[in-house]
Parts: C-alpha cells; sequence; structure tokens
C-alpha cells in the first residue's frame, strides 16, 4: 500500500515556536533575547517587562489563536461543504461578529469599557450563526444560502452605521477597526474571548470523521451511519463560537482560512480529516508571521493586519482560479 | 437468514406520489433487479429501502423491526448502499476510499489496524482493483471508479448491498463483469438489490426482479416466470421478445409497424 508524505507537522511547529519567539522580540521597541531575559530578572515592573507581558504576549498569543481558528474553521467547512473556495466567514458568522462589534462602536460603548467590543461581537457572531442554522439547517445548499443572506445583512447594518457614522472620528474607528488587527488588545478581552474559542475548537473536533464520509458524497456518507443533520450543525456552532470570538477580537481577516487548508491538504493524501491539525498549526503561523511582517516593514501609518493578508492573499485566489481551470478543461 | 420487507410503503413530495403501496419482500440469496422506466420510482424505493428516506406511510422492516429504528451504525454495518453516479470529492487514494466503508466498523478515534487493511486489499482484489491501490480516485475512469464504489460497498461484508443504477454509463464488458459480479454476490449468501436498465444483464443474471411503472409495483417474482413481454409491455411501452433463457437470454425491443416514424424537427418534415 502505498503511504501519503507525512504531514511536516514537526516541522510546523518548530517554525511556530521560532515564529513566537521572534514575536516576542521584534516590534517598535526591539527586545534582544539578552534584553528581554535581563528584563525578567531584573526587578519588576520594568520597560522591558512590561512590553513583553502587556502587548507583545498578548498579541502573539491572539494571533495564535485567531490563526489557529480560521485555519481550523477553513478546513472543517471546505470539507462539509466539498468546496475549495469556502472560508470561514461564508456562514454569515462573520459579519454578525463585525457587526457586533461595530454597534460598540458606533454607540461609544467601545471607549467605557473595554469588554463591549469583544461581548457584542460574539453576540452578533452567535446571533448570525443561529439565524443561518434557523434557515439553512435542512441541507448544504440552503446552508451556503442562508450564510450569505445572513453576510448581506450585517455588511448592510456595517454600511448603515458608516452612513450614520455621529462623527467623522467614529466612522474613522470603525473602518480601522475593520480592518483586522491583533495588537493593542487588552488581557482582559483575551480572557473573554479564550472560553468561547475553545468551546468552538471542541464543536469542530467532533466533525472529521463525518468529513471523511463526505469524501463520497452525502448520500453514501448517511448510509454509512454518519447524521448530517448533526454534523452541519457542529460545523455552524463550531465555526459561530470560534470565529465569531476570533473576529469580535481581531476584526475580520481574510485569507488565511482559505489558504490553510489547501496548503497542508496534498501532504495528507488529501483526506479531509487529516487536515483539520496541520491547517490550524499552518494558520496560526501564517497570522503570526504576517503579524511579525507588519512591525517589520516600514510605512508612515500603521499597517494593519487584514491588509497584509488580503494582500497576500488574493494572489494565491488567482493560482487556485488557474489550478482549478486546469484541471477541469 | 435476512429478510428486507418493504411493508405496504409510500412516498409523497409536494403532494405528487413518487412511491404508492409498494409491497415486496426480500431475502437473503437473491439478487432483485428493480426494473422501470425513468421515474417509476426504482430511485425513492431504493432509498427507502436502504433505511435513508422514510416512507410517508407504511414502512421497511429488516427482520421484523422497522428499519428506522436500528441504529444508524448498526444498520451502516449490515447493508451497504450505492447511490446513482457516485462521485468522489476529492483525490483521495484509491485503497482511503474503499476503507472508508469500514467506518461503521472501527472506533471513533483511531485509524485502521492490520486486520482492515487486509479486508481492503481483499475487496480491492474482488473488484480487480489492486493494480489501482495508490491512485487518486479522481483520476479513475466511469468503470475503474464503479468498481471502487463497489468495493467501498463490499468492504464491510454487508448483509445487503443495495446499488441505484449501478450500471450505468459502463461499457459493455464492465457492465456484464459487473452484474455477474453482483450475482455471485447473492450466490454467496447476500442480499442484492440493483436498479437496472438493460433487461438481457436483468434476464440473464438476477434470481428475480421487481418491475415499476408510476409508482407502482406491477410484478415481482422470479425472473424467468415475471419477466415476459407482455410485462415489459405494460413497464415500458415497447413490444419486446425474449429468446432464450438463464445466461443465454436476450431481451430485444420490437419497433412497433403502427408507430409513425418521428421526424427530428417536425415543422420541417415533408407534408
Amino acid at each position: 500500500m502505498v503511504r501519503p508524505p507525512q504531514a511536516p507537522l514537526p516541522l510546523m511547529l518548530a517554525l511556530l515556536l521560532a515564529a513566537a519567539g521572534a514575536s516576542l522580540v521584534i516590534g517598535k521597541v526591539w527586545l534582544p533575547p539578552v534584553v528581554l531575559f535581563d528584563g525578567l530578572a531584573a526587578p519588576k515592573p520594568n520597560l522591558a517587562w512590561l512590553i513583553v507581558t502587556e502587548l507583545r504576549i498578548p498579541r502573539t498569543v491572539l494571533a495564535l489563536m485567531v490563526g489557529a481558528t480560521l485555519g481550523l474553521g477553513g478546513a472543517v467547512l471546505q470539507g462539509l461543504l466539498r468546496n475549495p473556495l469556502a472560508e470561514p466567514g461564508l456562514l454569515g458568522v462573520s459579519g454578525g461578529a463585525a457587526l457586533g462589534a461595530v454597534i460598540a462602536i458606533y454607540f461609544g460603548l467601545a471607549a467605557r469599557f473595554a469588554l463591549v467590543t469583544p461581548l457584542l461581537g460574539i453576540a452578533g457572531a452567535l446571533a448570525a450563526g443561529a439565524l443561518t442554522f434557523l434557515f439553512g439547517r435542512s441541507g448544504t445548499l440552503t446552508l451556503i444560502l442562508a450564510g450569505s443572506a445572513v453576510s448581506g445583512l450585517a455588511a448592510a447594518g456595517l454600511a448603515l452605521a458608516l452612513n450614520f457614522a455621529p462623527s467623522p472620528y467614529a466612522a474613522y474607528e470603525i473602518t480601522t477597526w475593520l480592518l483586522g488587527s491583533v495588537a493593542e488588545r487588552e488581557w482582559s478581552q483575551i480572557v473573554l474571548c479564550t472560553p468561547f474559542i475553545l468551546a468552538g475548537w471542541l464543536c469542530l473536533a467532533a466533525t472529521p470523521r463525518g468529513l471523511d464520509a463526505l469524501t463520497l458524497g452525502e448520500a453514501q456518507a448517511e448510509s454509512l451511519g454518519v447524521n448530517l443533520n448533526m454534523l452541519r450543525a457542529l460545523a455552524l456552532a463550531g465555526v459561530a463560537l470560534s470565529v465569531g470570538a476570533a473576529t469580535a477580537m481581531a476584526g475580520a481577516i481574510g485569507f488565511v482560512g482559505l489558504v490553510a487548508p489547501h496548503l497542508v491538504r496534498p501532504f495528507v493524501g488529501y483526506r479531509p480529516s487529516r487536515i483539520l491539525l496541520p491547517s490550524a498549526v499552518f494558520g496560526a503561523l501564517l497570522l503570526l508571521v504576517t503579524d511579525i511582517a507588519i512591525r517589520v516593514i516600514p510605512t508612515s501609518a500603521e499597517l494593519k493586519l487584514g491588509v497584509l493578508t488580503s494582500l497576500i492573499g488574493t494572489p494565491f485566489f488567482f493560482w487556485l482560479v488557474l489550478r482549478l481551470r486546469r484541471l477541469s478543461p | 437468514m435476512t429478510v428486507l420487507h418493504a411493508d405496504n410503503v409510500s412516498y409523497d413530495i409536494a403532494g405528487r406520489s413518487l412511491v404508492s403501496n409498494i409491497d415486496l419482500i426480500c431475502e437473503s440469496g437473491q439478487f432483485v433487479a428493480l426494473l422501470g422506466a425513468n421515474g417509476a420510482g426504482k430511485s425513492t424505493l431504493i432509498r427507502m429501502l436502504s433505511g435513508l428516506e422514510r416512507p410517508s406511510r407504511g414502512q421497511v422492516r429488516l427482520d421484523a423491526r422497522a428499519i428506522r429504528a436500528i441504529d444508524r451504525r448498526v444498520l451502516a454495518r449490515r447493508r451497504a448502499y450505492i447511490p446513482q453516479n457516485a462521485r468522489v470529492e476529492w483525490p483521495v487514494a484509491v485503497e482511503r476510499l474503499v476503507a472508508l466503508g469500514l467506518m461503521p466498523q472501527i472506533p471513533v478515534f483511531g485509524d485502521l489496524d492490520r486486520a482492515a487493511w487486509r479486508k481492503v486489499e481483499a475487496a480491492l482484489a474482488l473488484c480487480d482493483l489492486s493494480h489501482k491501490t495508490g491512485q487518486p480516485a479522481t483520476t479513475l475512469s466511469g468503470g475503474e471508479l464503479a468498481r471502487a464504489m463497489l468495493a467501498r460497498a463490499l468492504v464491510g461484508e454487508p448483509e445487503i448491498v443495495i446499488a441505484d443504477e449501478p450500471l450505468s454509463g459502463l461499457d459493455p464488458k464492465h457492465a456484464m463483469d459487473g452484474v455477474a459480479r453482483l450475482a455471485a454476490l447473492a450466490r454467496d449468501g447476500r442480499l442484492i438489490i440493483a436498479s437496472i436498465h438493460d433487461l438481457t444483464l436483468a434476464a440473464r443474471y438476477a434470481t428475480h426482479v421487481a418491475i415499476m411503472r408510476g409508482g407502482r409495483l406491477l410484478a415481482y417474482g422470479p425472473t424467468a416466470s415475471t419477466l415476459t413481454s407482455s410485462c415489459i409491455r405494460a413497464a415500458f411501452d415497447v413490444d419486446a421478445c425474449i429468446q432464450g433463457s438463464g445466461a443465454q437470454a436476450i431481451v430485444d425491443f420490437i419497433a412497433r409497424p403502427d408507430t409513425p416514424a418521428l421526424h427530428p424537427f417536425p415543422g420541417l418534415a415533408p407534408a
């Protein structure tokens, strides 16, 4: 029997560790390892220690969580929908999260309590997920259609918020938030989102068997004992919780969830169940490296994370189109 | 002995009746060919017999138990279902495709053990696919893919194999091989139910035929006594002549002399 090439998971984990280390060092103020360790040893609080614990570590942790969530969500949805163009925002939850967070900014609540933005973001994502489930639970196609309808609704809400923005400054703040970033998030916000993200991961971790069976199409998967309604509900709940919470924290970050599953798929013999973990690790690596790149690239204004992932992701999308065109003449 | 009983089943959707009042009892050792024109309700009946669709009225019973009440995974171990034009969605290796048939057998966590891989190899050999083992399933030809799907269905050694048009799109040799393989499985003690359009192959290999029209069962019984020219006329609106019997049987269609020749573009036909 021919075995597919082993997933370079150890290699990716090593790279991830290295990137996490680099993420602590690199920034506006460079903290070479020597300075870093001195800061940890010196009496606290000192500058290096503050920068690392209050800025760099939260930023790194958030980039890892958001990247892993997007990679995992994309892998599950591509497997569920058997569509290589599926991405975590497809079911409307990212739009819902963004709308919730923007409502917090619009009414000026965000300035008063730091937790309001992620809280309303998560509420928005869950509401959007529930709406998608309500309309689309009966089948895969209806799920996609309901997801696009909910996305459209959220987009309309966002446009409305921009239209009636109380001041140009509020409009600016909304737009900047939408661009997506993992910088300057507080520990309390991260702590708030973590349970939702972990609960979402748990739901998604229950899907791989069903995803493998779907390699044979829905009818045969059902005949193999897979409960398709349950599988769809688990995937939607998992994406609503994890991607919703991630978007509530970091804003809309595109392409990571689309790209990561594709790049790891050939290494696991295209088995839908086997791409989940590598895709999550690769998503985390991708987002962390992009976030480090933002800090290094010299720009006058701050380059936002979501902007750079889109810039990198678009050529990949073209490549995907070309490849699909070559495969299906 | 396995008995599959469709007890007066009907299926309605949006006010239309696709299957009405079908009563059918099949047992292990039978190869039941399900015959009927397009839209006669064969696929719907097959989905109900497989336990995938709930009848609007009546019920399907497997060994006297309501099939919809049997646990999904227990049922999946006992019966295999192959839909019409089964496709593969990802370019997984052929061995992996076949191994998916063992899913109901293996625990939720963990991969296939040695014994399971031996079953996969045996199923591949049975379906003449041993040389395609590592090949991506998306690159198989139509005949090879149909065989791979059959291997997938057989790898778990189910008592019942239900296939919806397993011969569609196959060239004559592969169609004959395929139907012979199904007949051999029935001789082996399994129950095989397959919808088939090639009446000659049905006449040669099926032990029983069930003939449908308009959602109703016209006739059901042993092939030799049931598949008659009058029955074919009633089901398909064509005259047929049946020559020979058993492995030499040939079913041929006869154009009726009174049927007017159809012009491909009636408006342009010479008056």
